[in-house]
């Protein structure tokens, strides 16, 4: 058993050396700042190495898709990102892009289309689950296998974008104990940060949109709380040591029960 | 003959003032702003048929709903029953449409059944309202004229139905009582019919009569009623749902004014081509109610009120004041008040009050997640937070007015390429120090 250094591969430096890889990986401004968030970023990147993808990120040319901005109101403001994007896509001659991020995915899936991209959008969990099935990323199925998850659907994956069946087949794998939420798939109740909200204080109200979410995911007895979005993390990892079970109940990403369960 | 006379002057008279009523409303979509284009019918006609005639959206509260799903399909029935009605009136025939053999046999039976069916669920739908506390019945913007409104257009619909079975009871017992043959077949109100042995030809006759005049002139009060309440859903819900946007939820429309100046601004040299339509000069977003779509006015129209989006709504189930619901009844009401103006005097008339702070605070639509849950409970399709968001755009772009937090993650995109205060030299961090462990 040994450890090897994972190189990412940068676009600029695949470009200059006249190579064109499969995928861009986008990883996004809470994939590449946030403390928490970064290691799902590691986790992803190092199950792309496990299977020797082909893919380089954008790295430092890499800026804001706009979503925030569009969502709470700023169109000139996402346009302007969303043109630049673009016209960097067009420059490396990106064709498929692989998001974490769920609001990276819809507005680059649904919405930059409008302004001329035509490009795959392809998330991180219907790439995982497709590899998993296609046997290209063997999971050992008995890792997990004694903890019990339950998942919270990211609004932009699953009302946004219909995609809830490829989370679950891919848990399925790791666990045989999935619990579901009282409020699930399309009934799912959100975390709370979309829609601008991530970046503001709450309006008045009777108690917090997170809280009763993270109440609700404890209520299913589950150890691990799995997430696809870095503001759902932030929101139920929050959650959970306002509840003070931070002990006891985790929350991870998908991505990293994967390389949990890989060993790698 | 004199019947007939009466009968014919009620109907055109009721159907005069329905579609001078709903031609008023109509006329207000002339100065609302388009929306997407109406194509891809195959698939409008699908959603139509599984959302409105199957009612998949509602039998998402499976209990309740599907005794909405009675009431709607039995609507649907009986309107036959209706129609013969009307050529009944019209022509002095009885039961017109019995020509249809054994058709009309399926017809008659359904209609009786489902009779008795929609009555069991209004009276279930009005004891909700009436003696048990439904926490989506209530919200600020549920004011004791919505709850009139909404027990008063059960009670007509009640009515309707008991003046149908007793109708369908006397005309079982006439003809059971006269040896004649009877058209159509009646199971549940023949089982009643014994109710009036004992009574005369004439005293059933005359209750026969008295029936079918409650019921269809009821039915012509109840469609003139409709476009001034919340069940106006009955007229508008079906076409609201064939114009559905038919876009992933996640998606909001372009502001294609907006592309325009930010090409402009990114390339001086773009010109756009003469064929192109000229983009009128617009507000940005939505202030007032002529900056509207057509969507979402028909929105308005086919809302009924029922609060299921407002009972999923994150914000709302946590005390803030935002109710999607409040929006499509702030947005109809406001074209009520002002429409008439803007018809008469056109798109630049004031009257000193805008939809946004007049019947919407910011506070509401700085709530808003987008998160999609109102819409994908809205039985007939509505869509809040694209609205929501318009009016956001027009404070933002307009006014320059957002939360502080809202502001700052502003500044940091155009200065830094990122929501947070990073810098982008820093995008590559993450990558440093990942090790893969060889098994």
């Amino acid at each position: 058993m040994g450890f090897s250094k994972v190189t990412v591969p940068v676009m600029a430096d695949l470009y200059a050396r006249g190579e064109q890889p499969e995928f861009l990986f986008w990883v996004g401004c809470a994939g590449a700042f946030d403390d928490r968030y970064q290691k799902v970023t590691k986790a992803f990147a190092k199950i792309l190495a496990y299977m020797n993808v082909s893919y380089a990120v954008l790295g430092k040319e890499e800026s804001c898709t706009g979503d925030p901005a569009r969502r709470s109101g700023n169109e000139m403001l996402y346009q302007i990102q969303a043109l630049h994007n673009i016209e960097i896509f067009n420059l490396y001659g990106i064709r498929k892009i692989i998001t974490i991020c769920p609001h990276c995915y819809n507005i680059f899936k649904n919405e930059y289309p409008d302004l001329g991209a035509n490009l795959e959008i392809i998330n991180y969990l219907q790439f995982l689950d497709q590899c998993i099935e296609s046997g290209q990323l063997k999971i050992d199925p008995t890792s997990l296998s004694n903890v019990t998850i339950t998942y919270h659907d990211p609004c932009y994956l699953g009302r946004a974008n219909d995609i809830y069946f490829e989370p679950r087949s891919i848990l399925k794998k790791l666990t045989s104990k999935i619990v579901e939420m009282e409020r699930n798939k399309s009934f799912a109740l959100c975390c709370g940060a979309g829609g601008g909200q991530m970046f503001k204080e709450a309006e008045k109200g009777d108690r917090e949109i997170f809280i009763e979410r993270t109440e609700e995911a404890l209520r299913t007895g589950a150890k691990v709380i799995a997430t696809a979005c870095p503001f759902c993390m932030t929101m139920l990892t929050d959650g959970i040591k306002y509840k003070n079970r931070e002990e006891e109940i985790k929350n991870f990403d998908i991505a990293e029960l994967i390389v949990q369960s890989l060993n790698i | 003959m004199v019947k007939q006379l009466v009968f014919t002057i009620t109907l055109l008279v009721s159907f005069g003032v329905f579609f001078f009523t709903v031609n008023r409303f109509i006329s207000y979509f002339k100065f609302t702003r388009p929306a997407f284009k109406v194509r891809d019918y195959y698939k409008r006609f699908r959603i139509t048929f599984e959302v409105a005639i199957g009612q998949t959206k509602i039998f998402r509260r499976p209990i309740i709903g599907f005794f909405h799903a009675l009431v709607f399909w039995g609507f649907c029935v009986i309107a036959f029953g209706s129609i013969e009605m009307v050529i009944d009136g019209i022509f002095g025939t009885e039961r017109f449409l019995k020509f249809l053999g054994p058709l009309y046999k399926v017809i008659s039976a359904s209609g009786d059944i489902f009779g008795l069916l929609v009555a069991i669920s209004i009276i279930i739908f009005l004891s909700r309202r009436l003696f048990f506390h439904i926490r989506r019945f209530e919200g600020v913007e549920m004011k004791s004229i919505s709850h009139y409104d909404a027990n008063l257009a059960l009670t007509m619909i009640l009515l309707l139905m008991i003046s149908l079975l007793v109708m369908n009871m006397a005309y079982t017992a006439k003809i059971i009582g006269s040896g004649g043959s009877m058209s159509g077949v009646y199971p549940v109100s023949s089982l009643f019919a014994g109710l009036f042995s004992g009574w005369s030809t004439s005293q059933i006759v005359f209750t026969y009569e008295c029936c079918w005049w409650s019921h269809i002139l009821l039915i012509l009060l109840f469609a003139n009623i409709l476009p001034y309440s919340k069940h106006f859903h009955v007229f508008m819900s079906i076409p609201n749902v064939f114009l559905s946007r038919l876009d992933p939820l996640g998606k909001l429309e372009n502001m294609d004014n907006i592309t325009r100046e930010v090409k402009l601004m990114l390339d001086p040299g773009f010109v756009f081509t003469a064929s192109e339509v000229p983009v009128p000069v617009d507000r940005f977003g939505v202030k007032d109610i002529e900056d509207i779509s057509w969507k979402n006015y028909l929105d308005s129209l086919a809302c009924t009120e029922c609060g299921r989006c407002t009972s999923v709504c994150p914000a709302n189930l946590t005390g803030k004041r935002l109710s999607p619901r409040k929006i499509m009844m702030d947005v109809r009401a406001r074209m009520k008040h002002k429409g008439p103006g803007i018809v008469k005097n056109g798109k630049g008339f004031s009257d000193n009050k805008s939809l946004l702070w007049d019947y919407i605070q910011e506070e509401e639509l700085w709530a808003c997640t987008t998160c999609n849950a109102c819409v994908m409970e809205c039985p007939i399709n509505i869509n809040h937070p694209a609205l929501i968001v318009d009016m956001r755009r027009y404070l933002v772009m307009e006014e320059a007015k957002a939360p502080g937090g809202i502001k700052g993650m502003f500044s940091n995109i155009e200065n830094n390429g990122a929501a947070w205060q990073f810098s982008q030299d820093d995008r590559l961090r993450w990558a440093e120090d990942i090790e893969l462990q060889q098994n």
